[in-house]
């Protein structure tokens, strides 16, 4: 019987091995490789280029923990991700929902249109307008004061929430098509059977809809919160002083001091720390799903 | 049979013909890699020298010293000119990433001033690896609109009345060596780095952001959101000359870090002839003057180039005046064990900043 399995299994594999060729030499060649070139130099004092001498060290991973600048910057850059998540949510959940139950036909189409929209610009453009959107004299604080009949003072430019803002709008799509995906997918007269039978709207939202949208919520937060955490680019631009974070460091090691090793390094142990608190999380969130 | 064959025929004639195109272009591009706006890349130069040479130029940018030697570090082949400041010239030929200048091929190279052409900094055993081409000043730069008259100290960064609108770059050498200034030490030579720390330290309050090209720097003036800053005396001078921004020129009493800028050739280079040629036109008075009048530029180490501005022409009077000569400090080569002490130092302080 077991034989038979591995045999009929076999048969399976062979005709779908040319289908799946394609996509794991793309994977071998393109990440496996690099990814483990970079793993290669992390333990090295140096690069080997122009003919420089190196060796095998752990010096690059013990920088890490022997200077508190990195797990300082590594803890902001957490909390960092957590929050522009936890705003994605609030943002994106309720756009899904809207998008998923209520709007029908052309109107959905539309607004489909202006949540996809961004995706569709460069994100160097995305950055920059907000950039112009929010510091003194910009548009936000043109706007306001012309409205309002007080004068206030709005520059949020080069500050910790303009960074938030920058970071959300990039990632509030991908909130938006998880969740969309799921809450599409539920029946809508598992709805009207829980309204029928006695419970509020609030108690379907909360036993009803969101644990059955909770496997879109999951793959949201984690498509956001990873590359939040290794962030660098809106940090840079509109965190100005207080834009200094763990990506941004693991850029300067990269780019402007030439330290690959230590870049690598550190980037993997944020690799390490991500998948660590995922898979922390994995049995909660799998519980609440 | 015949389709396979003319099938056959048309591929081969392809590849040859692409090949051959390939190989003919490698050999009249000239590949060069500069910071963004500062000269090599203005359309009208490349255009005359183009017109003169027949070469075709192809520019690439980067945004930090650290991050040229990394481009040409890992593009090996890919360049024929390299711009290096000469503080990290030494690097970069003992990294064997640049080669030496056969200079009796550049005919304007015997009208550079001796004591740049002579700089230790750029010839090594006999040989010269790099061609001075410009100088300059990183000193302090105002917004002429939050000033009455000039400030003439430093000390005006630290100055409450600018708090939230002080610009610095981020760079830990040159935030180091401004900090070595403020405390009136020797760049070169920074006995206590605990007062360039304490300095640092309280100038960061003071900061908008941190900025890392001219671009950066002009359009926070633009939108009037900065006083004071730190920026370099070519860049100053384009703000003005060439973006009409109101931007003006502090040489402080307390000094100014000077720097040399001087072109390479890049080790493996495809095209040392057209390399040749273009460094030679970069540093030809003709293009100097028309560099410094329609843009703005920082001082040509070719002396006849500076001879051939105005009298008054600021590059001329005010950077070639005795008593600037007397305040200035040039920049030395920095170890790489320097470099990261300033680096651990310089993320220290925007860490703390948090």
């Amino acid at each position: 019987m077991a034989d038979q399995l591995a045999i009929g299994s076999r048969r399976g594999l062979r005709p779908a091995l040319p289908l799946l060729l394609p996509a794991y030499l793309w994977l071998t060649v393109a990440i496996f490789l690099p990814l483990s070139a970079m793993v290669f130099f992390s333990f090295m004092t140096d690069l080997p280029l122009a003919g420089k001498d190196w060796a095998f060290t752990l010096g690059n991973y013990a920088a890490f923990f022997s200077q508190s600048l990195y797990s300082t910057l590594l803890f902001a850059s957490l909390r960092l991700g957590l929050e522009v998540t936890l705003w994605c949510v609030v943002i994106g959940y309720p756009a899904a929902y809207v998008l998923a139950k209520v709007l029908k036909g052309r109107s959905r189409e539309a607004i489909f249109l202006l949540v996809i929209l961004p995706f569709w610009s460069n994100g160097l453009v995305r950055i920059f307008s907000w950039a112009m959107v929010l510091r003194e004299g910009g548009i936000l604080d043109t706007a306001l004061n012309a409205v309002l009949p007080f004068k206030i003072n709005i520059d949020l430019m080069y500050s910790y929430p303009a960074v938030i803002i920058g970071l959300v709008h990039s990632y509030v799509p991908y909130m938006v098509l998880t969740c969309y995906l799921t809450l599409q997918a539920i029946d809508d007269s598992l709805i009207e059977a829980g309204r029928s039978l006695g419970a509020s709207r609030r108690q379907v939202l909360w036993r009803v809809i969101i644990p059955l949208s909770m496997p879109g919520l999951i793959a949201g937060s984690a498509l956001i919160f990873v590359p939040v955490v290794g962030s660098f680019m809106e940090p840079r631009i509109l965190g100005g002083r207080t834009g200094t974070f763990y990506g941004t460091v693991i850029e300067d090691q990269f780019v402007a001091v030439f330290n690959w090793p230590l870049g690598a390094a550190l980037s993997f142990i944020l690799l390490a720390v991500v998948l660590i608190i995922l898979a922390l999380a994995a049995p909660v969130l799998r519980r609440a799903g | 049979m015949r389709m396979p064959r003319l099938t056959a025929f048309l591929t081969a004639t392809a590849v040859f013909v692409s090949a051959f195109t390939l190989a003919a272009q490698a050999a009249e591009e000239v590949h060069v890699l500069n910071w963004k706006g500062y000269g090599a890349d203005e359309p009208w130069a490349v255009a005359n020298f183009e017109k003169a040479t027949g070469f075709k130029v192809v520019n690439d940018f980067f945004n930090s010293e650290q991050e040229m030697l990394t481009k040409i570090r890992t593009n090996p082949g890919l360049y024929d000119v390299v711009m290096i400041n000469a503080a990290f010239n030494d690097q970069a030929m003992a990294g064997k990433l640049i080669q030496p200048i056969d200079v009796s091929k550049l005919s304007n190279y015997a009208d550079i001033a001796k004591d740049k052409a002579g700089s230790p900094m750029l010839n090594h055993d006999g040989k010269v690896y790099g061609v001075p081409w410009v100088w300059g000043l990183t000193a302090l730069a105002i917004n002429e609109k939050s000033f009455d008259k000039p400030p003439t100290s430093i000390a005006e960064m630290w100055d409450p009345a600018h708090k939230g609108r002080v610009i610095i770059r981020d760079d830990a050498v040159e935030a180091v060596q401004f900090g070595a200034l403020a405390s009136g030490q020797n760049i070169n030579d920074i006995k206590d780095m605990e007062a360039v720390k304490a300095k640092l330290t309280s100038l960061m309050p003071q900061i908008k952001t941190f900025w890392s090209s001219e671009n950066d720097w002009n359009q926070m003036v633009a939108s009037n959101q900065i006083d004071i800053g730190t920026y370099w005396s070519g860049s100053a001078d384009r703000a003005k000359t060439h973006f009409k921004l109101p931007v003006s020129l502090v040489i402080p009493q307390e000094g100014s870090v000077a720097w040399l800028d001087a072109f390479s050739i890049p080790a493996g280079s495809k095209n040392v002839a057209g390399a040749e040629a273009f460094i030679n036109y970069m540093i030809d008075p003709k293009f100097y003057v028309e560099w410094v009048t329609k843009v703005g530029a920082p001082v040509s180490a070719n002396t006849k180039a500076v001879d051939a501005l105005p009298e008054d022409a600021f590059n001329r009077k005010v950077m070639g005046s005795p008593d600037v000569a007397k305040r200035i400090q040039f920049q030395a080569p920095v170890t790489d064990e320097q470099r990261e002490k300033y680096l651990a130092l310089w993320q220290e302080l925007k860490v703390n900043v948090k």
